[in-house]
This record gives C-alpha cells, sequence and structure tokens, in this order.
C-alpha cells in the first residue's frame, strides 16, 4: 500500500513536470508574412493564410502553445539555429542543402512547380528572366543560360514584367496565380511549369529531434483524416495536389 | 580546385568575365574571399566616379547657395534639402521608376534603368547634395582677411575666386567632406540591396556576401569578409584624403607639438 | 473602424479611401511611425554616450585604453551598417545568452554547438521560453537600439575627438594656471566648451541617424519602410478586402514627405541650439553674435 502511495506520487510528479516540460513553454512560429498564399498579412494586420491555419491546427494536435514571429527571409534559418524561434513555417522548399543544416517535418504541401510568367504566352523564356534573389528559382534561371535579372522582394519581379524590363517571370506558381487571375488577362503563363523542391516542410532545429516528432505525429493525422486536404483547397483552389 | 584557380575563375566574375555559373556546393573561403572582392569593382566604380563628377556639381551647387540673387539660391537649396533629407533607398526607388518611365517615350535614355548608370546618376546627385551643404558651410567661414587681402592685390571674379576662395574653402571644408567620402562607399552597397535589378549575377560586394550568407546559411563568414575589405577601403580613403589635406594646408605653420592647434574646422558641416 | 466598412467591396471613392486607410493594418503602419521617433530619441543619447566614451577612451594616457578607442572608431566607422547590421544582431544575442549560460547554469554538461545548433540550458535563454511574446519585442528593441548606438557612437566618438582637440588650448592652460587638476579640466573646462565645436558633426550625424531607420527591419523592428513596402504592394482579391495595384510609390511619397518634414524640423532646431552654444564663444559665429548685439 505504502509503495502504492509513493508510486503514485511519483508518477503525478513526473506527470506534473513532464506538463510543465510541454506547457511551460511557448513554441516559437517563425514565417516571413510576405508569401501569400503560404503566409501574410491580412487586413487586420495579424498572420493569416494557409500555414496560420495549419500552425494553429498543428499545435493543437500536438498540444503545444505556439506562438507567430515574423521574420525576414534572408535570416530566417540563422535565427532558427541560434533559437529565437522554434520552428519555420514560410513556405519553405525541402531542399538537400537546407537538409543538412536543419531538419525538415515530412512535407504539408506536395512538391510544387514553378511557372514562367509573361505578358505573351510565347515570351522569349531564353530572354530576360526576372526572379526573386537568392530563390530555387534565381538558382534554375541562371543554369538554364537565360539572362538573369534579381530583384529584392517578389512584387518587384512582376513589376519588372509589366514595366517590360523582364520577357517572363520565373517563380512558385502558388505565388504567381493569384496574381495572373487579378491581371485581367494581362499576365499569362508561358512555357511549361518546371518541378524544384521537394514539397514544403516544417523546419526545425537538429537537435528538437522531440519537437519534430509531435509535429510530424501532426501533420501525419492531418493527412490521415483529410483535414490537410480541406485547408489546401481551401487556400490554394480546388485543383491543387493534396495527399 | 586551388585557390589560383578561383581567382581566376571568379576574380573579375562581377564583371561578367570568367565563370558563367557561380559555385553552388561545397563553398570554399578562397570562393567568398575572391567572389566578394570581385564584387568591391563595383562598389569602388560607384564610389570613385560618383564622388569626383559630385565634386564639380556640389562646388557650383555651394556657391549657387551662397549666391543673392533668388533665381540660383533657391533652386540650390531645395536641392540640397530634397537630397539630404531622404533616406538613399527612397531616392533610389522613384529614380527607377521615373527612369523606367522615361525609357518609354526616349529609348534612347534605356541604359539608365540598368545599375551602371542610373544608381550612379543617383549617387552622384546624392554625394553632390551632400558635399555642396559642405562646401557651403566652409565658404561662410573663410576669413573675411582673406578675401580683403585678394582684393587689395587686385584679385577679383574668377581668379579670385580660383586662387583665394576656392583653395580656403576646400581646405576647410576637407574634414568633413572625407567623412561624406566614407558614407557615400558604404552607400554603393544598397544599389543592389534595395535600389535597381542585379543582372546575370553580376553584383557588388554585398550582393555575393548576401549570395553565400544564403547558401551556407552561415552570415558569420561572408558579412566579417565584407566588413574586412570595406575597413581596408576606408583606411586607404582615409590616407588619401589625407595627402590631399596635407597638400592643401601644405603653405600653413605646422602646429608645434604642444601649443596652439589650428582650430580644426570641426565646427564645419 | 466606421460603421459602413462591413463590405468594402460596395464602397467607392471617399467612403472606400476612409475605411482602406482605418485598417488594422494601416494603424500597424502609424504605430510604426512611434516606434521610429521612439527608436531615434533612444538612439540618439545612448550613442552621443557612446561617442563620449569612445573619444575619451581614444585620448587616454593609458596606452591600451587609447587603442581600444581608436580601434573601435576606425573599425565601426570603416563598415558599411548594413553589412553590420546583417550579422551583428545575431552575435550580440548568441553572445548575452552564451554568458548568461555560463553564469545561470555552471553544470550544464552538453555542448552549447550542436553542429550547427547554438544551444544554451532554457534559464539563459534571451529572452526566456516562456516570457510574452511583448517581452521578445522589447528585447529585439533594445537589440537594434544598442546596435545602432554601437554604429553612430563610433561616428559620434570621431566627431567629439575633434571637437575636445578643437578647444583653444589657452582656455586649458587658464585652468591649469587657476590650479585646476586633470580631472577639473576635463569634466569642467573641456567638456562644456566642446560642445560648440562639436554640433555641427553631431547635426550632421543625426540627419545621417535619421535616415538609416529604414535598416531597422533588418534588426528585427518593423518600420515604417516595411510597412509601406508591405501596404503599397500589390493586393490580390483573394488575400484582402481591398484589392489594388502597385501603389508603393504613393506610400513612398507620404514617407519622403516625412523624411524632408522630419529633417526640416531637425534643421530648425538644431540652429536654435547652435545659436545658443555660440554665445560668448571665441569663434567667427560667437564674433557675430557679439557684433550684432553691440
Amino acid at each position: 500500500m505504502k509503495k502504492l502511495i509513493l508510486t503514485a506520487a511519483v508518477l503525478a510528479l513526473s506527470a506534473g513536470m513532464g506538463m510543465a516540460a510541454s506547457h511551460g513553454k511557448t513554441i516559437r512560429l517563425g514565417t516571413e508574412g510576405a508569401y501569400p498564399p503560404y503566409n501574410f498579412i491580412n487586413d487586420k494586420g495579424e498572420i493569416d493564410g494557409f500555414e496560420r491555419e495549419l500552425g494553429d491546427e498543428l499545435c493543437k494536435r500536438a498540444e503545444l502553445t505556439c506562438e507567430w514571429v515574423k521574420n525576414d527571409w534572408d535570416s530566417i534559418i540563422p535565427n532558427l539555429v541560434s533559437g529565437n524561434y522554434d520552428v519555420i513555417i514560410a513556405g519553405m522548399s525541402i531542399t538537400a542543402e537546407r537538409d543538412q543544416i536543419i531538419d525538415f517535418s515530412q512535407d504539408y504541401y506536395p512538391p510544387t512547380a514553378s511557372t514562367f510568367v509573361a505578358k505573351s504566352a510565347d515570351a522569349d523564356l531564353k530572354g530576360v528572366i526576372s526572379a526573386q534573389t537568392s530563390t530555387i528559382q534565381a538558382g534554375y534561371v541562371a543554369e538554364s543560360g537565360a539572362t538573369l535579372l534579381e530583384f529584392a522582394t517578389p512584387e518587384e519581379t512582376v513589376a519588372a514584367v509589366r514595366s517590360g524590363e523582364a520577357d517572363a517571370v520565373f517563380a512558385d506558381w502558388d505565388y504567381l496565380k493569384p496574381i495572373v487571375e487579378a491581371s485581367g488577362g494581362e499576365l499569362v503563363v508561358a512555357g511549361d511549369p518546371v518541378p524544384l523542391g521537394g514539397g514544403v516542410g516544417l523546419g526545425i532545429r537538429e537537435s528538437d529531434k522531440e519537437l519534430r516528432d509531435k509535429l510530424d505525429g501532426a501533420i501525419t493525422a492531418m493527412k490521415a483524416d483529410g483535414s490537410l486536404n480541406t485547408l489546401l483547397k481551401k487556400w490554394f483552389g480546388d485543383e491543387t495536389a493534396t495527399y | 580546385m586551388s585557390c589560383w584557380e578561383t581567382l581566376a575563375d571568379y576574380g573579375l566574375r562581377s564583371l561578367g568575365i570568367g565563370e558563367r555559373l557561380l559555385p553552388r556546393t561545397n563553398f570554399t573561403l578562397c570562393q567568398q574571399f575572391v567572389l566578394i572582392g570581385s564584387g568591391m569593382i563595383w562598389n569602388v566604380y560607384f564610389g570613385v566616379l560618383a564622388l569626383f563628377s559630385g565634386f564639380f556639381l556640389a562646388t557650383g551647387l555651394a556657391l549657387s547657395k551662397a549666391a543673392k540673387n533668388p533665381f540660383l539660391r533657391k533652386p540650390a537649396e531645395w536641392f540640397i534639402f530634397v537630397f539630404r533629407g531622404s533616406p538613399l533607398f527612397i531616392q533610389f526607388f522613384f529614380a527607377y521608376f521615373l527612369f523606367l518611365s522615361l525609357k518609354q517615350v526616349y529609348p534612347i535614355l534605356t541604359p539608365l534603368t540598368s545599375a551602371t548608370l542610373g544608381a550612379l546618376v543617383v549617387l552622384f546627385l546624392n554625394t553632390a547634395a551632400y558635399s555642396a551643404e559642405i562646401f557651403y558651410g566652409a565658404l561662410q567661414s573663410v576669413p573675411k582677411g582673406d578675401i580683403e587681402a585678394a582684393d587689395a592685390y587686385g584679385f577679383s571674379g574668377w581668379p579670385r575666386f580660383r586662387q583665394i576662395i576656392w583653395p580656403t574653402m576646400l581646405r576647410l571644408a576637407w574634414p568633413a567632406y572625407t567623412n561624406e567620402a566614407i558614407f557615400l562607399f558604404h552607400a554603393t552597397t544598397l544599389v543592389f540591396f534595395s535600389g535597381f535589378p542585379a543582372a546575370k549575377q553580376k553584383g557588388d560586394a554585398l550582393y555575393y556576401a548576401n549570395y553565400f550568407a544564403d547558401k551556407t546559411f552561415n552570415p558569420f563568414i561572408p558579412y566579417p569578409i565584407l566588413a574586412g575589405y570595406f575597413i581596408l577601403l576606408t583606411l586607404l580613403l582615409i590616407g588619401l584624403f589625407g595627402l590631399i589635406n596635407k597638400r592643401l594646408n601644405r603653405h600653413l605653420p605646422t602646429a608645434p607639438k604642444r601649443g596652439k592647434r589650428p582650430l580644426v574646422p570641426g565646427f564645419l558641416r | 473602424m466606421f460603421q459602413y466598412c462591413t463590405d468594402p467591396s460596395t464602397l467607392d471613392g471617399l467612403a472606400w479611401l476612409s475605411c482602406y486607410l482605418t485598417t488594422a493594418k494601416h494603424a500597424a503602419f502609424y504605430v510604426s511611425f512611434g516606434t521610429v521617433l521612439l527608436l531615434l530619441a533612444v538612439t540618439a543619447p545612448a550613442a552621443l554616450g557612446m561617442g563620449f566614451l569612445g573619444a575619451s577612451a581614444a585620448r587616454s594616457r593609458i596606452l591600451p585604453l587609447s587603442i581600444f578607442g581608436k580601434g573601435y572608431i576606425a573599425i565601426v566607422r570603416g563598415v558599411p551598417d548594413i553589412a553590420f547590421f546583417l550579422f551583428f544582431v545575431i552575435a550580440l544575442d548568441q553572445g548575452i545568452e552564451y554568458l548568461r549560460h555560463i553564469t545561470l547554469c555552471p553544470d550544464w554538461d552538453q555542448p552549447i554547438r550542436q553542429g550547427n545548433d547554438f544551444l544554451v540550458c532554457p534559464a539563459a535563454k534571451a529572452p526566456l521560453g516562456t516570457s510574452p511574446q511583448w517581452v521578445h519585442e522589447v528585447y529585439g528593441f533594445s537589440i537594434a537600439v544598442f546596435t545602432f548606438a554601437l554604429v553612430f557612437g563610433a561616428f559620434a566618438a570621431n566627431v567629439l575627438y575633434g571637437a575636445m582637440r578643437a578647444v583653444p588650448r589657452a582656455q586649458l592652460e587658464t585652468a591649469e594656471a587657476y590650479g585646476m587638476n586633470t580631472r577639473q579640466i576635463f569634466w569642467r573646462i573641456l567638456v562644456p566648451q566642446m560642445w560648440v565645436y562639436a554640433l555641427p558633426g553631431l547635426s550632421n550625424l543625426w540627419m545621417v541617424l535619421i535616415k538609416a531607420t529604414p535598416l531597422l527591419f533588418l534588426l528585427g523592428v518593423e518600420d515604417i519602410v516595411y510597412w509601406a513596402r508591405e501596404l503599397g504592394g500589390t493586393k490580390t482579391p483573394q488575400f484582402t478586402e481591398y484589392p489594388h495595384g502597385d501603389w508603393r510609390m504613393w506610400y513612398f511619397l507620404f514617407l519622403l514627405v516625412f523624411y524632408l518634414a522630419f529633417t526640416r524640423i531637425s534643421e530648425i532646431v538644431l540652429d536654435r541650439l547652435m545659436q545658443r552654444l555660440t554665445l560668448g564663444q571665441a569663434t567667427m559665429g560667437g564674433e557675430a553674435q557679439r557684433k550684432a548685439a553691440a
């Protein structure tokens, strides 16, 4: 009897400590807030988008207290490894180079295609192509032999096509799609889509295996019950790739 | 690959000479030094040309601002106010926008939309405004005695300006002008960072430092390299301006070790 | 904000604009003006203090201190501020956490560097993992202020160093003749007298500081330029109730007016200050004031 009480007490104590460990620390989610529909700032000035909903849902399922942090894209990985937040959830494609530095969860968005968008469908794709500085798209254009024109923000890459500075812009289709739809025929897709990157995943520090497993489990669960597909369709349209 | 080969392949990469593609894997320290150094060509290009051309416009602007005639004075005052009063990157933004529209109307102005010329024009106007303010301050501080003496010797008009006022003005303005030159060279890093697009991965030192920081995910190597290059450049600049300063002051008695020092024109803008 | 704003797509003209300009997102834009002004208000004295320390160190008779002061001025002045901001903040943050780590967790046995990760014990995190968001923001803001002060302190040190040397030697010698010791001369004569020589250089620096605030975003502070870019960019109907084209031009024009106005006000205030400081000084300005009064 005595032993039982003691065991119960120890159990309660360790459970309490476990609770403290998982609930005391808030998990900070780092995002960019400038990449619709993945993440953007809505009219209320809050972070919104596919990843906002996904992140909140994942935290709920993994029983974590989460908090959103905005960070510049250029320093998003250095700030993760130095511990300023715990998860990158910013439409980051899983690439081999990134995987050497940080860990990725399983993908929550299937491998995507990047697309050329121009003023006419028969634009010269070996001509001047605009892309955002140091993105995988910029690397691809540089290798393709076309004249790469790099801009600091995605906004400017599209503006360059409108102003005629570039023959076409090369970027993620999910970023370009709403712009093409809203342009009223001024901008169209040119050439074939190019598959780049290995899907989008959460970036987590390599030493944070426990957190990664928790979030991975939550993603698996969301894939299994179809709630991830619902989210994907809501934000990327009905014809988007699903799981 | 040895470092010499890297130097041969990437030493002039920022001008488009050498390897077409930037290194993409297995980044070495040597590559970072070479490419960031290669980018410095652009920083020096923008800095030297803008400083040199800006010097002449600045002299003209300073004289106009000091003029009694409001038709000369007002435009100079406004020009200086607008360019000194707004951040450089806003100037880049509006200039790029303006150059794009100009290009539609006058195709001959197309080169202005590239950083090579367009950014140079903006930096030229910007440094001219800052230097003009410095020169104007110096002009106001030219000792009255100097001018009276010049009058007494029968100097007037252009010779009086060229041989009496101008050298004194430069001498007074020099320390502050040295600072402006340093600021200008630092400002050249903004060209590709938030101003003009970089074509064919030809960019300045910050562009390449940024490239490596992005590819290696480690900001602690490329940016300090960039900082090192700029410290060297600044020291060189200070040395060079010090020599000119010595020449400008060569007729003055050298200050004794202890005792009266000439008023260091810290009170100049 | 207003009653009629519930469905902006039905509005047009001024009504639409009044709703558009009062969204919560725009409120964040307006608040960021306060952030920038606050940063300037805190940074300017901090940089001045840093500059004062740097200049005092540089002219110290103790050699290591003098080398340290001169080195600080030369190195930090030599580096473009952008390059500095891009790596210094992370380094500073890690430095703080490292110091806290060795004092707070002496018996932590795991390495701090694990591969690419920088890991300190939870108690050493700055700010603590449990602290609310506003603590993080205040911390980020303080780091930004410190970094700005460090950079502009080097320039201020250079100006003050020159100003200290510009104080007429005769004044210091007179003080000596009155029997003041070195410390008294420094605090009672040199420091009060140097400001008139330092002010033009310092006011120039203030103007440069104002124009450096767009770099705040690199330090993780959402400044006016960040919001102008964010608000001005093309907005497609899918993600906002207020779709519009590329309006960055108008937002930047607004910023331009703000910066120009701010510069103008600074100029007027600094001119007045200069008038005050010049009073009775043995400079050309002081001479002119004397003549005008007579």
